[in-house]
């Protein structure tokens, strides 16, 4: 015990800087710098809002990335109740103070930005569930009672972020935590029973959807349905990507955003944008930078000691899997349009936070990868 | 160590199970990349139709109505520059607000307000809204005054149809207006329509569509989501409609509407050779220029409400009796078919002592009678006894079989006009198949003068004078300029087989179908005959027409007057033996007339009709003779212009 807190502070701060996993910072830089150009598109080739407002929330959400970094895994560990419970407490200051745009209250008014909450509650489910596991013994994770905790603590956010309401964020956080306590190593039939009865009970869920959750439901397997009200999106997503063809149409050239055919185009319609513009070939290319930064993250968590590393880092790495699979199976019109956002690519403050937040402990776990965690 | 092998273990687990879950990310993306392979490689074409569908929104761009002409070029409906107001609807913000200050500049009244409202709503939000089609020059000054007020207000200076000799060809050339949803079904329409476009909706204007339409253009534009144009791509240019050139001479239709005025009836005249139509008057008429921006209530009233019947065409589409006109025919089938002896008497003894068969009694026009005639006599003064008896022997069947084939009982034009008549040559076959009924001697007898079934319209009549005139040789009646006839040739070759009398080869009295330009009689003389009887009717003394006659050989013309009756007259009319002015209107006999000129060298045909005008030697013959020297007039002009000589219209 005393050897490993000697080790852990005896880590120079050359020997940090050594650690460092520079490709990743280099992949974030690159992902960061296509995501300025792509907003920079969307506005029809202007420095003006939202550009600016990219560029100075990618650099100061970097800087902070770079200065977390360097904070104790063992202190992420420590605090990662305190993590969720804020997060919690966000949440439910949401339901009370929160903002509301287009019908959903999801932010709270920080003045320099409009936090969603919800967003940060993707970190904290994963950081919370990694402590978790970290410090149950592998013969009591089959047991009910060393179950039911994180069922709960999974239960509660995503109850509060389905009633915003915000059916995307919500299945994001409830994928990232299931695929942790999968991660730790609980027994596969529960997943199996678990998902059968989600099958069962789906006409129920189905029914106590909002009317607008269910029309896009309903456009997604047939977006001829209603082309110019909710399969407007799809279509209009679809007909952009398939215009771009190989090389796409050329930077600043898409006509379907341009000419504003493509709704919410900086956000979670990004990517519709960058495919028009750089075709299949610059897709690719951007889905195998996000491969790159998958396995990046992998690769950490495989080089960690700690259990709370190897958790953390697999389920992050997930986590960023999930966001960008759902994004793009959204506006390709394989999935139902639910909102979620494009990590680092997509324009939105809380989003990006949370991402480099959540970078910024694997980068930490990386930096600190010796560091063994004590149980207690 | 139990601690720590348990550790091992669960390390290895957690590992494991990421590989699974890496396992499952690698299948995914593989799934978007097919994903992304499908949309922009292999259907790449489909969504490129579909972007450049939702980029690119067209603007039609209507194209000018083709112009009509009458034979010598003279324009008969051109395309006139209107003033116009068109509203851009996707530049407007407050609809309301504009159409209120467009009424107070224009003076708008609650109406047409509502009119604009309603067909706003058919519009779509990108469409252009015409407010005005014709706006006074002081208006639009008005307007372009406000302009800078008035959102998504563009004053445009377009064509419309117009007509400059008005009322005088209304019946020829037809009018335009707004195309009726059954307009929108004939294909040539629904190809080249533009909203606000105008359609032909008579005559010429018609059923000439598909010449004179012409192409829409196309103006492309790049446009945004919301339907607000960027930039123009591509701008394909409308093209006008084709020329018609008509056969119609105007100064002689304007001379002939002029001899009609005040009066209800027909004039129609023809090239006995070419059968080019060179006048086609119908009288009353009204203004075709009033329709080509809708008619109002009032002017329309009036015109549908005529007595006189201004909308009815009469040349084509009005029906009567030929009466005496007839005569000429009857004679010619009579000895044609060999049926008895021009020199053979029969005395016309007056009302007392009228034709009489099985009991009913057939008079004469004449009260005081004929005395002894033979067929020249009875053609020249037409007396009816002498007709009675002819077609008594002819038979009706006989009859209706040489009626045919000059020209009764068919549409004349064609399709040029949707209105017009078959007229009706009644035979027994007819009679059995229509009314089911047997046919009556005593209808043949009425038949022989021009009355009973018989039914023509005066353009009939005026085709069935020309092809007698030309010596009994089938035209070709037409009043479009047919260019793939020769009528130099055509003319040549009819007057080359009229002096050359080879020996016929075949049996000219059946029912059989001629070809045209070639000879529908059996003997010459037959035809020569009636041709010299109808002389003397008009050129000798106690001729019916003799009045009217010119001496001058120029202008020296031949024809047969006609009455007909448009109700049977009873013993009490012949005792009180009324004038014409007598008589009241409706029941007052129709005026007939048909004639060709010059005699010697017969080239025009014409024939009159002049509704309840009384009878035909007063109310139509004279206006013959007046529009026949004005057709002589101007015979070497048309010949000239026709061969070729432009440079003298």
């Amino acid at each position: 015990m005393l050897r490993e807190r000697i080790q852990a502070s005896n880590y120079s701060f050359l020997d940090k800087l050594r650690s460092i996993d520079y490709l990743l910072i280099l992949l974030i830089i690159a992902i960061g710098s296509i995501s300025v150009f792509a907003i920079y598109s969307t506005e029809g080739g202007k420095f003006s809002f939202y550009t600016k407002n990219h560029i100075i929330r990618l650099s100061v959400f970097f800087s902070l990335f770079l200065v977390l970094s360097f904070v104790r895994v063992s202190t992420w560990y420590k605090n990662a109740y305190l993590f969720y419970i804020v997060g919690l407490i966000l949440l439910i200051t949401v339901l009370f103070f929160g903002i509301s745009a287009s019908g959903a209250t999801r932010w709270i008014n920080l003045y320099f930005l409009n936090l969603q909450p919800s967003e940060l509650m993707k970190i904290a489910v994963i950081i919370c569930f990694a402590r978790y596991y970290h410090r149950i013994q592998s013969s009591d994770i089959q047991s009910y009672k060393f179950l039911i905790q994180p069922v709960i603590l999974l239960i509660i956010p995503c109850y509060l972020v389905i009633q915003q309401p915000d059916l995307g964020t919500s299945i994001l956080i409830a994928g990232s935590g299931i695929a942790i306590i999968w991660l730790a190593g609980l027994n596969i039939k529960y997943f199996v029973y678990s998902g059968l009865l989600l099958l069962v009970s789906l006409p129920f869920a189905i029914s106590v959807l909002k009317p607008y959750q269910k029309s896009r439901i309903l456009t997604f397997f047939n977006p001829d349905r209603d082309p110019l009200g909710a399969g407007y999106q799809i279509i209009q997503s679809k007909i952009a990507i398939g215009s771009g063809g190989f090389f796409g149409k050329g930077y600043l050239k898409g006509t379907q955003s341009y000419l504003e055919f493509l709704p919410e185009k900086h956000t979670d319609f990004i990517f519709t944008l960058f495919s028009e513009e750089f075709g299949f070939l610059g897709s690719i290319i951007l889905l195998f930078l996000y491969i790159l930064l998958i396995y990046r993250i992998i690769n950490v968590g495989l080089v960690s000691r700690s259990f709370f590393a190897k958790l953390y880092c697999f389920g992050f790495a997930t986590a960023i899997f999930l966001y960008v699979f759902v994004n793009i199976s959204m506006v390709l019109g394989m999935l139902p349009i639910v909102g979620a956002p494009l990590p680092i690519m997509s324009y939105g403050g809380s989003s990006l936070l949370s991402i480099m937040l959540g970078l910024s402990i694997v980068m930490s776990c990386k930096i600190y990868n010796q560091e063994q965690i004590s149980v207690y | 160590m139990l601690n720590r092998g348990r550790n091992i273990e669960k390390g290895r687990v957690i590992t494991r199970r990421m590989f699974i879950l890496a396992a499952a990310k690698i299948l995914l993306f593989a799934g978007i990349s097919s994903r992304l392979y499908n949309l922009q490689i292999s259907d790449r074409e489909k969504y490129e139709i579909l972007s450049d569908k939702n980029r690119i929104r067209e603007w039609k761009t209507p194209p000018q109505r083709g112009i009509i002409v009458d034979n010598f070029n003279k324009v008969l409906a051109s395309n006139d520059r209107v003033f116009q107001l068109h509203l851009i609807l996707d530049e407007i913000n407050d609809f309301d607000l504009t159409i209120f200050k467009i009424k107070n500049i224009i003076g708008l009244d609650q109406f047409e307000i509502k009119k604009l409202y309603k067909k706003k709503e058919r519009l779509k939000p990108w469409d252009t809204l015409v407010v005005s089609d014709n706006l006074t020059w002081e208006q639009f000054s008005k307007i372009n005054l406000y302009l800078h007020e008035l959102e998504g207000a563009k004053p445009v200076l377009s064509t419309s149809r117009f007509y400059p000799y008005s009322n005088d060809l209304v019946h020829i050339v037809g009018y335009v207006g707004d195309a009726s949803p059954k307009d929108l079904e004939k294909p040539e329409i629904k190809e080249n329509f533009v909203p606000g476009l105008k359609v032909g909706k008579y005559g010429i204007e018609n059923s000439q569509e598909k010449m004179l339409i012409g192409n829409y253009g196309i103006k492309r534009y790049e446009v945004n989501a919301s339907g607000k144009r960027i930039s123009q791509i591509d701008y394909i240019k409308e093209r006008q409609g084709n020329k018609v050139n008509l056969t119609i001479d105007i100064e002689i239709q304007k001379y002939a509407q002029e001899l009609l005025k005040g009066k209800a009836g027909s004039i129609c005249a023809m090239d006995i050779y070419t059968g080019e139509v060179v006048a086609m008057a119908s009288s009353p008429t009204y203004d075709p220029n009033k329709f080509t921006h809708g008619i109002n209530q009032k002017d329309w009233q009036e015109i549908r409400n005529n007595p006189l019947k201004p909308l009815l065409n009469k040349s084509i589409a009005g029906l009567y009796s030929p009466g005496s006109t007839f005569k000429p025919l009857v004679a010619l089938a009579a000895l044609e078919y060999g049926i008895l002896d021009p020199n053979k008497t029969i005395r016309c003894k007056g009302h007392n002592h009228p034709y009489e068969l099985y009991g009913v009694k057939y008079h004469c026009w004449k009260k005081e009678g004929h005395g002894y005639m033979r067929l020249r006599n009875a053609i020249k003064q037409s007396c009816d006894i002498y007709f009675y008896e002819m077609a008594r022997l002819l038979g009706v069947d006989k009859l209706s079989i040489i009626a045919k084939r000059y020209g009764l009982g068919t549409n004349v034009l064609g399709e040029i006009y949707n209105d017009e008549k078959k007229g009706l040559v009644p035979d027994t076959k007819w009679k059995r198949r229509v009314l089911e009924q047997s046919w009556y001697l005593g209808e043949t007898v009425i038949n022989g003068i021009g009355q009973g079934y018989i039914q023509t319209t005066p353009l009939q009549l005026c085709l069935m004078t020309a092809q007698i005139a030309n010596g009994g040789y089938k035209i070709k009646p037409h009043i479009i300029k047919d260019e793939s006839i020769n009528y130099k040739s055509v003319i040549n070759k009819i007057k080359l087989d009229q002096s050359n009398f080879p020996l016929h080869e075949r049996n000219y009295l059946d029912d059989i179908n001629v070809e045209y330009y070639q000879r529908m009689y059996h003997k010459k003389s037959n035809i020569n005959f009636v041709l010299d009887a109808m002389f003397g009717s008009t050129n000798e003394q106690y001729g019916t027409s003799y009045k009217s006659r010119y001496d001058d050989p120029k202008y020296q013309f031949a024809g047969k007057t006609g009455t007909s009756q448009v109700r049977k007259i009873t013993d009490l009319d012949r005792e009180l033996d009324l004038d014409t002015e007598q008589i009241e209107y409706k029941k007052r006999d129709h005026a007939l007339y048909v004639a060709f000129a010059p005699y010697k060298d017969p080239r025009y045909a014409i024939s009159v009709i002049i509704e309840h005008g009384g009878s035909g030697s007063k109310a139509a013959a004279p206006l013959a003779s007046k529009l026949i020297k004005r057709i002589i007039d101007r015979h070497k002009l048309r010949e000239q212009f026709n061969n070729g000589n432009t440079s003298l219209a």
